[in-house]
């Protein structure tokens, strides 16, 4: 029987492993938030995963991503150590920027992860310096810059667009539209129907996909990715997806319609539908989802226990590190 | 070998020469080749005043020309400088920096201590300041206190060739994100510079002048105006001390405070608005390090709190005068405040 999938078995395995790490990361989160144990603002990338993943997938330490201010996922995926980011997130020393930066500023530059970002669209012209500096290196390096449907509107995204075409940088533009920039509908905010109508207006190849569908999303990545390596430019990849939690924690998400994220959780989960996938062409068996599954629940259990168990920062540290010398 | 270049010479040494030395330093900005895409001379303008003029021949493809884009350029370079190269980006005029202002003030000043000191972000941004052009409102301000003000920005602003060399030099060399201040009035003054590279540590102030009477502090293009103040005061017996702080943040606050305890008198000179300026700043802390040693009020001469005037008339009674200076200095040594 041929195979069904674009990817090897352990990679299936990989990519599963990886939906399911930020799914149990992002569910305890909420929990533990509304327990009162998490300090600041926190946004969850559950109902997410499979862009994340999918995109990921295509990357090395040497690729740069410019995370958004839901960028968990975009960590995880990019290999950012699970137990320093819930230690972050707990703001305690340890941490992925010792507690320093918190749920919005997760950064670890040596796995190519240059930051969660509390500034919508901040990340875009960032990653256009880290596909410029890729392109100097001449290694095939690209640099991914996330943004959400609501940060597309950003003057500094529409601006790296343009930049990104002029200088024929190795950069992907990923929109994430989950439909609501915070409590406000895409299709409000946004003027056009479709990103690949906007990229052609920046003079880019733009193209769509579900992003509920991880082997769509890998494709497409696959794609841009690979003509970028190649010397090929510049493009946007719009991933339309959903968003189980509210834009942040404590959100009453009164603006969503009756029974929507029921319907979403039910219909459109990105896992479930890998699942029926994978199990449903005989490749994986349920018994080795499940075993990831349970691994992956008690990895984030782990985490947990360190992060509460983890020191605080000193006094000392809240003058540390601004800057190399002074 | 010194000899005698401008300051605008002495910039385009300091880029020329680090360019040479280190291969990840790359320069971008505005029309700094000038002519990209034209059907005429490549490399046309060299920058708006012609500072990165004939650096294009030498380095091609490191010098990048931009799109009128502050924020995606200026965001590039200090992606860029995240991983691994030096840029240095030119943003024509400082009073651009509003539509960009979040690339530094969010983004290159807060990765090092918002990472948890993991990140290095070695950017310099070149810009031009000040008035004196006639160039009106948007295109005349100092605005250094603004970035004096964040955690994790240097500022530096040099009033000689000397000093704009070797504080260049040494602001790529840096780890740190610099914003560079250029006077645009200062472009053309000429004065020793050695040929081989230099660089001058940040965060040292240098006594310009030495005198017993009264200390002057300030930097940028008002250094010469206090200068000036100090030779006319010098005839009536006024002997002054100019200190040139050179670099405003990391701040030498030990030459200044040595200066007032030797004097006991202090005039802080400042281009910028009053309120929040450099001078208020330097004046609150000698009053806190050095109060015993003043011997009467600290005077402030700054541009006054309205934005920069177009008519030659009023831009010329906006910037501090070498008469405002002086007389300040007289309020100061006599101990009555205006």
């Amino acid at each position: 029987m041929a195979d069904p999938f674009p990817m090897k078995r352990e990679d299936l395995l990989r990519a599963y492993r990886t939906m399911r790490t930020i799914r149990e990361f992002e569910e305890r989160l909420h929990v533990d938030f509304a327990r009162g144990d998490i300090p600041g603002f926190v946004h969850l990338y559950a109902g997410e995963e499979a862009a994340a993943t999918g995109i990921m997938l295509h990357l090395n330490d040497g690729d740069r991503i410019a995370s958004t201010h839901r960028g968990h996922g975009h960590c995880i995926a990019k290999g950012v150590d699970v137990a320093e980011m819930m230690k972050e997130i707990y703001g305690k020393k340890g941490g992925a920027c010792q507690g320093k930066g918190g749920s919005m500023h997760i950064a670890d530059l040596d796995r190519g992860m240059m930051g969660a970002n509390g500034i919508l669209g901040a990340g875009a012209p960032l990653a256009c310096g880290a596909a410029l500096a890729a392109k100097y290196r001449g290694k095939g390096e690209v640099a991914i810059s996330f943004v959400g449907d609501g940060a597309s509107n950003q003057g500094m995204f529409l601006e790296s667009l343009n930049l990104a075409a002029v200088w024929n940088l190795p950069a992907i533009f990923v929109v994430e539209n989950n439909g609501y920039a915070e409590s406000t509908s895409r299709d409000y905010a946004v003027a056009v129907d479709s990103y690949v109508d906007r990229a052609a207006g920046f003079g880019l190849p733009g193209v769509t996909v579900d992003g509920t569908d991880f082997f769509g999303v890998y494709e497409a990545a696959g794609e841009v990715i690979r003509r970028a390596r190649g010397g090929g430019g510049p493009a946007l990849l719009e991933c339309k997806m959903i968003r189980f939690f509210g834009h942040f924690e404590g959100d009453q998400q009164t603006y969503r319609g009756r029974g929507e994220v029921e319907d979403l959780r039910a219909n459109q989960d990105c896992i479930k539908k890998f699942n029926a996938q994978v199990v449903g062409a005989g490749v994986v068996k349920p018994a080795e989802l499940e075993a990831i599954d349970r691994e992956a629940k008690e990895l984030i259990e782990r985490a947990v226990t360190e992060a509460k168990a983890a020191p605080a920062p000193t006094a000392q540290d809240l003058l540390t590190d601004v800057y190399v010398r002074y | 070998m010194a000899r005698k270049i401008s300051i605008k010479d002495a910039i385009h040494e300091a880029l020329d020469q680090e360019m040479a030395r280190d291969p990840s330093v790359i320069v971008m900005g505005e029309d700094i080749v000038g002519g990209a895409g034209s059907p005429g001379e490549r490399d046309a303008w060299g920058g708006v005043l012609g500072v990165t003029k004939g650096l294009y021949a030498k380095y091609s493809d490191r010098l990048l020309d931009t799109p009128l884009s502050e924020s995606a350029y200026v965001g590039a370079a200090i992606g860029a400088a995240c991983c691994g190269m030096r840029p240095v980006a030119e943003l024509m005029f400082i009073d651009f920096m509003g539509v960009c202002f979040d690339q530094l003030f969010n983004q290159a000043a807060k990765f090092k201590y918002m990472f948890g000191g993991k990140a290095r972000t070695p950017v310099v941004i070149r810009t031009m300041v000040g008035a004196g052009f006639r160039a009106a409102a948007q295109h005349s301000q100092m605005l250094t206190p603004i970035f004096t003000h964040i955690p994790g920005l240097k500022v530096v602003c040099p009033s000689t060739p000397y000093d704009a060399k070797g504080l260049l030099i040494q602001s790529i060399r840096d780890d740190d994100p610099v914003i560079f201040c250029e006077h645009k009035a200062l472009y053309g003054l000429e004065g020793d510079v050695p040929e081989a590279p230099y660089a001058i540590p940040l965060g040292e102030a240098t006594v310009v002048r030495e005198g017993r009477s009264c200390s002057i502090v300030t930097y940028g293009m008002m250094v010469h105006r206090a200068t000036e103040a100090a030779a006319a005061l010098a005839k009536e017996g006024v002997d002054c001390e100019v200190v040139d702080l050179r670099s405003l943040s990391p701040l030498d606050l030990d030459t200044v405070i040595e200066s007032v305890e030797k004097t006991g008198h202090l005039v802080c000179v400042d281009e910028a608005h009053p309120r929040c300026s450099i001078a208020a700043d330097i004046s609150a802390q000698v009053v806190q390090r050095a109060f015993p040693s003043l011997r009467a009020q600290i005077e402030m001469v700054t541009a006054p709190h309205t934005p920069v005037p177009f008519s030659p008339v009023l831009e010329d009674l906006y910037i501090p005068s070498a008469k405002q200076i002086a007389e300040a200095v007289h309020r100061a040594m006599s101990g009555a405040p205006r």
